[in-house]
């Protein structure tokens, strides 16, 4: 049996450690996962392994050790063999990794020839039989794409098949799966554990996704701030945690089971570089202790294969059941008055054809991106839009805002007053009462303005206030989103994501708005931070009463957060209800689908795979949006006929051509 | 991490600068300054500025006095650059010879970046069909071999200042709109742009509160390359005889001055080749320092 062992490694930057004294091994067939916060070292980790340091950093001791090589000593030659070889980095965007001018095939190919001897044509059914193992559709018509032409998971398959083709012992994987659909995910994480076990190859999957970590490791390492602070079997650090840290991570995972909220983890890690005479994770454990702030603890060993960094034992901390806190989201009994109402939408990008023009009658051949969508807010209550990418949500909130004009229906306020298709026609009022908190906190604040700044322009626009008294009321806008006054004078770049999308969320409250858009606000964001986030969110709902719409595609935030649920498939709605209905069966076969795909850190429940990861790039001409990836589709009356709506309780309606009993199981 | 513990300094600087119009000059300065070529650049693009000013006080003779006993003297304690074939001193008038060309082409220069960001930034935010129209427009235009374009212009319009500096500025105003539209584009498709519109402000406000200050390194680095670009393409016109006109002292026109005599005289045409192509050089370096710097600045203020 190969043995592979990554030593003590301590690369750093001159005299100031990144990771400190990290080492494990990994044996073949087994995979490790790695699991960290932004920051914590962990992409630099993955990279180390490889025999690679960032420029900057230096080797401060230790090694890697790969068979019986040594990859800080091997020369280059070694190096260049082991590397794609027997050894493989596949990095985190893999679409960004393949080369676009090249064909898959060809890419697949050139790694053959570089880590192989076998002669051209062998390659070419080699390259087809690797993209057969990930399964790829029709391997053969794919290996002549260029990478633009696949979507994100067909990229990351194709991706896999180039490492898999020097036939590696070690698959080093830094976030494979960020950034793609749940289906997707499911999918892709599948396939590498099915891989992993039937070619004995070792893996270690890096991620800061504790759900998609679970899904396929063997065991688990936790790092933290540069350190490993537990690692053991992953069944054991799922279910029972020693570490405060890693309990702390896991609480603030929201959950489908809807029982607790997530758990906010105070405080940030502290920097990676720098001295460190305490153990790293004190000033922010609740447990923290004397001996916590005097010594930094060792890497103890608590049983077969299993170390934790702690002073403390389980048993010794307080009762980990008090992590779980019930729901304290208040539901409103009563539905409150209507905010926003969204009437048979439809809205498209593609323009009108010169004939239905002259005609005026409907072009048949324009795709609709969001067909008859009606919902509707009421006063200080969260409806959430979830669906895959491509599922329209942003679009629906572009209409809402004025961006994008739907082609018809309409859009009114408070019952009755109707909002203008385009938003520079609106008045100033309305433009007020609608604020949007962006899904991307880099992109959404002007670079070149400080957070004062930043916050002044709604006060300045709505209400007219000088300088002086919106500086002093962004000062009060900051501390209601917990960040000090000393922000005013910063710039965006000065502030980590988190702190980014606490500024966009302060400066969409600074309008007062009745409705708030959430688009995507904490998919960018490490799980502790977003557990705060939407923390935040409902704080300030409660104070202030707005309403949301709170568009995601993860079923677990949205279920932590909202009242009402739309299930959203190709712009049509599958399902809209009260998210304990929804989020129940019976299911709409997407939701279901959707619900069993779903990545949960939890041991016992297996992600379960019912549909293609196909992307459909267009809605089907007539009849049921989801008809081309239904696991249960009933007939030929699926593809002619738009499903009706059934009616079941509390206003839980689902699209479907199936009755609820079938549903039901 | 090594950038990191670079920008450390320079951040606390930034931060401890707090807002203001120039809170930026320090940093940037500074990091120009710490590049060799920066700093070369610097020092030649201010040694010129100021020869520009002082020059009329230093210069040890009068520009246009003739000498006919003294034609084409090599360099001596009276004339240490030599003498010109009409007998004039050309240290004299070589440091004076940059006055015309530096001064019409910086105000040259920034008419052409300030109606070509402008042109360029609208453009960029309007687009549909009038930005596709002027885009092939300014294609065509930048087709044309520009010098060739200018000596047409000249020719017919004859030459002097106010012939000069509109055309000048239009050729290179141009390739500003070019880069301009593109910043734009990029800029404008920024969520916090978005923001700024569904908010509900004015254009004004997005366009000089939100965007500028986003466009002002691409439009100032731009403004550089185009000073650079417009120095040579006024010295040739010069020296084609389309630009300065004699007596007045300038490089373009000295060089042309001396070509004849460059066997027996070269120190009449050498001197002010020396002075045109540091000026040239000093420039060019300057404005890629200042493209970096700005770059690092920006990089600063967006630390991990």
């Amino acid at each position: 049996m190969e043995n592979l062992s990554a030593g003590v490694v301590m690369p750093g930057c001159g005299p100031l450690p990144i990771l400190r004294n990290v080492s494990f091994r990994v044996l073949p067939g087994e995979t490790l996962g790695l699991v960290g916060e932004s920051g914590s070292g962990k992409s630099t980790l993955a990279l180390t392994m490889m025999g690679y340091l960032s420029e900057g950093l230096v080797k401060l001791g230790g090694d890697v050790h790969f068979g019986g090589h040594s990859m800080f000593e091997a020369g280059t030659g070694t190096l260049q063999a082991l590397r794609g070889g027997e050894i493989c980095l596949i990095p985190q965007n893999a679409g960004q990794s393949l080369t676009p001018t090249m064909t898959i095939g060809q890419q697949i190919d050139e790694a053959l020839m570089l880590h192989t001897d076998l002669s051209p044509r062998e390659r070419k059914r080699q390259v087809v039989e690797l993209l057969e193992q990930v399964r790829m559709p029709e391997p053969a018509v794919i290996a002549r794409r260029h990478p633009h032409a696949l979507s994100g998971g067909q990229q990351q398959r194709c991706a896999v098949a180039m490492a898999l083709a020097g036939r590696p012992r070690v698959l080093l994987l830094d976030e494979p799966t960020t950034g793609l659909d749940v289906t997707t995910q499911v999918h892709i994480l599948e396939l590498l554990r099915e891989l992993a076990k039937s070619r004995q190859v070792a893996m270690v999957f890096v991620s800061h996704d504790l759900g998609a970590v679970a899904r396929v490791s063997d065991r688990i390492a936790v790092l933290y701030s540069g350190e490993l602070v537990e690692i053991g079997p992953s069944t054991r650090i799922l279910k029972s945690p020693e570490h405060p840290y890693t309990r702390g991570l896991l609480a603030s995972i929201p959950r489908m089971d809807g029982a607790r909220v997530p758990e906010v983890l105070p405080g940030y890690p502290p920097p990676l570089a720098g001295p460190r005479e305490r153990c790293a994770f004190a000033p922010r454990c609740s447990a923290a202790k004397d001996p916590c702030t005097a010594g930094r603890p060792a890497l103890d060993v608590r049983g077969e294969r299993y170390r934790v960094r702690c002073h403390f034992r389980r048993d010794e901390l307080d009762d980990p059941g008090s992590l779980v806190r019930p729901s304290t989201r208040p539901r409103n009994g009563v539905p409150a008055s209507s905010l926003l109402e969204v009437r048979n939408v439809a809205i498209t990008y593609s323009r009108k054809s010169l004939l239905s023009r002259f005609t005026g009658k409907e072009d048949r051949a324009r795709v609709l991106t969001v067909d008859d969508v009606s919902f509707t807010v009421h006063r200080g209550e969260t409806i959430g839009v979830v669906g895959e990418s491509g599922s329209g949500k942003s679009t629906i909130l572009r209409a809402i805002v004025g961006l994008q004009p739907p082609c018809r229906g309409d859009i009114r306020m408070e019952g009755s007053r109707p909002l203008d298709d385009r938003v520079d026609t609106r008045p100033l009022a309305c433009k007020k009462e609608i604020q949007l908190v962006f899904q991307n906190p880099d992109s959404s604040l002007n670079p070149r303005k400080t957070v004062a700044e930043i916050i002044s322009a709604p006060l300045e626009l709505y209400f007219g206030m000088e300088r002086g008294p919106a500086r002093e009321r962004a000062a009060q806008l900051l501390q209601s989103v917990r960040l000090t006054e000393h922000y005013l004078d910063r710039t965006p770049g000065q502030l980590s994501g988190g702190e980014k999308q606490r500024v966009g969320i302060a400066r969409a409250f600074a309008a007062e708005p009745k409705l708030a858009l959430c688009d995507e606000v904490t998919s960018a964001l490490d799980v502790s931070v977003q557990a705060a986030v939407l923390d935040l969110l409902s704080n300030l709902q409660r104070e202030m009463g707005v309403a949301y719409l709170f568009v995601s595609h993860d079923l677990a935030t949205v279920r932590s957060v909202a009242d009402r649920v739309l299930v959203l498939y190709q712009g049509r709605i599958c399902e809209t209800g009260p998210v304990e209905s929804v989020f129940a069966p019976p299911f709409h076969p997407y939701t279901g689908a959707l619900m069993r795909a779903i990545l949960e850190p939890d041991p016992d429940r297996r992600p379960r795979v019912e549909i293609k990861d196909t992307v459909e790039s267009a809605p089907p001409r007539q009849g049921c949006p989801f008809q081309r990836r239904c696991p249960h589709k009933p007939g030929k009356i699926c593809d002619r006929e738009a499903p009706p709506a059934q009616e079941l309780a509390n206003g839980h309606r689902i699209y479907c051509h199936l009755s609820p009993a079938i549903l039901h199981s | 991490m090594r950038v990191a513990t670079q920008t450390g300094p320079v951040n606390a600087g930034a931060a401890s600068a707090g807002p203001g119009r120039f809170r930026r000059v320090k940093p940037v300065m500074r990091t120009i300054l710490s590049r060799p070529s920066g700093m070369a650049g610097a020092v030649l693009v201010t040694f010129h500025l100021l020869l520009v000013i002082i020059a009329p006080v230093i210069a040890p003779y009068d520009v246009t006095q003739q000498d006919a006993d003294r034609i084409l003297e090599a360099p001596s304690m009276a004339h240490w650059m030599g003498t010109d074939s009409l007998g004039r001193d050309v240290l004299s008038r070589t440091m004076l010879g940059g006055q015309v060309s530096i001064l019409i082409t910086l105000a040259a220069s920034l008419i052409a970046a300030v109606w070509g960001g402008a042109v360029g930034v609208s453009l960029g935010l309007v687009g549909g069909r009038i930005d596709e129209v002027c885009m092939r427009l300014v294609d065509a235009f930048l087709a044309i071999p520009g010098l060739l374009f200018l000596l047409l212009i000249v020719s017919f319009a004859g030459g002097g200042v106010f012939a000069l500096i509109p055309t000048l500025s239009f050729f290179n105003g141009i390739s500003v709109v070019r880069i301009g539209r593109g910043a734009a584009q990029s800029v404008a498709a920024r969520d916090f742009i978005t923001a700024a519109r569904v908010r509900g402000h004015h254009s004004r406000f997005i366009i000089f509160r939100e965007m500028l200050p986003n466009l002002q390194d691409i439009l100032l680095v731009e403004w550089a390359m185009r000073w650079s670009w417009m120095m040579l393409a006024f010295s040739s016109l010069s020296f084609l005889g389309f630009g300065a006109s004699p007596p007045t002292p300038d490089w373009g026109l000295m060089i042309s001055d001396s070509r004849e005599f460059l066997t027996v005289a070269p120190w009449a045409g050498f001197w002010p080749a020396l002075f045109l192509s540091t000026l040239i050089i000093g420039i060019n370096l300057f404005a890629d320092a200042l493209g970096k710097a700005l770059y690092v600045d920006r990089e600063n203020r967006a630390p991990g």
